[in-house]
């Protein structure tokens, strides 16, 4: 029978989870990026089987679009994550939890 | 990363094949490669990354991940009628194509298109800032 739309949800569905696992558990600030991204790209593959199962190319554009927001926030994020290291020498995510610079 | 990869040949069956070629660019070339230079800048010494592991909040967000997935399956299963109905239509010539996909890009989506133009300046006026206010 072959992959159906369902298996493309299923893969998209464990993908997110797994990323979300990751950002609330992981303590390391660059691991949280990186499981952010994972969700992301979760989100994207949902936009494409859409846009497959509707016979719609809008789900690409978008994608295209939230792959253009992915890299623009990974460069903000981890230009943070240098500012961070170089303040306190350490990637300790709950030293971030004094707002005072 | 292995996993980016994946989700890119995972395009390709889905005739996406513009969104497979932009899924390898931005994310191998672009995103990965960057946090490669990160790592490499920051030259991390072991003892920054000495910090135990979170307990009590590993239980608490396994419950949570656990809950997300039974209630993404539960709304599936709501509309698992709807679901069924797709069927994988047959696609035109040019679906997924660099010629399609940028037609719709630059005529129904242009007013998106532009406005991330205008995020990525934003992005990059940001790192520019950070960046500069380290040195001084």
């Amino acid at each position: 029978m072959g992959i159906s739309v369902e298996h493309y949800f299923v893969l998209s569905a464990i993908l997110f989870v797994i990323g979300a696992y990751g950002v609330i558990s992981r303590k390391n600030l660059l691991i949280v990026l990186m499981s952010l991204e994972l969700m992301l790209n979760a989100a994207n593959l949902a936009f494409v089987t859409f846009s497959r199962a509707l016979n719609d190319m809008t789900g690409q554009v978008f994608m295209i679009m939230s792959i253009t927001v992915a890299a623009a926030e990974v460069a903000v994020g981890l230009a943070l994550v240098v500012a961070v290291y170089a303040h306190n020498e350490s990637l300790d995510i709950d030293i971030l939890k004094l707002l005072k610079g | 990363m292995l996993t980016l990869f994946s989700t890119a040949v995972l395009f390709v069956l889905l005739q996406a094949h513009f969104a497979a070629v932009i899924q390898v660019l931005v994310y191998a070339g672009a995103i990965m490669v960057l946090f490669l230079f990160t790592v490499m800048f920051l030259n991390l010494t072991p003892e920054a990354l000495k910090f135990e592991s979170r307990n009590m909040a590993f239980k608490g967000s396994l419950l949570l991940a656990v809950l997300l997935f039974v209630g993404y399956f539960a709304a599936m299963g709501f509309q698992e009628t709807f679901l069924h109905t797709l069927a994988i239509p047959s696609v035109s010539e040019n679906f997924g194509t660099t010629e399609g996909v940028g037609k719709l890009l630059f005529t129904d989506y242009l007013l998106p298109f532009e406005l991330t133009s205008i995020l990525i300046v934003v992005a990059i006026i940001g790192v520019v800032a950070i960046a500069k206010r380290r040195e001084s």
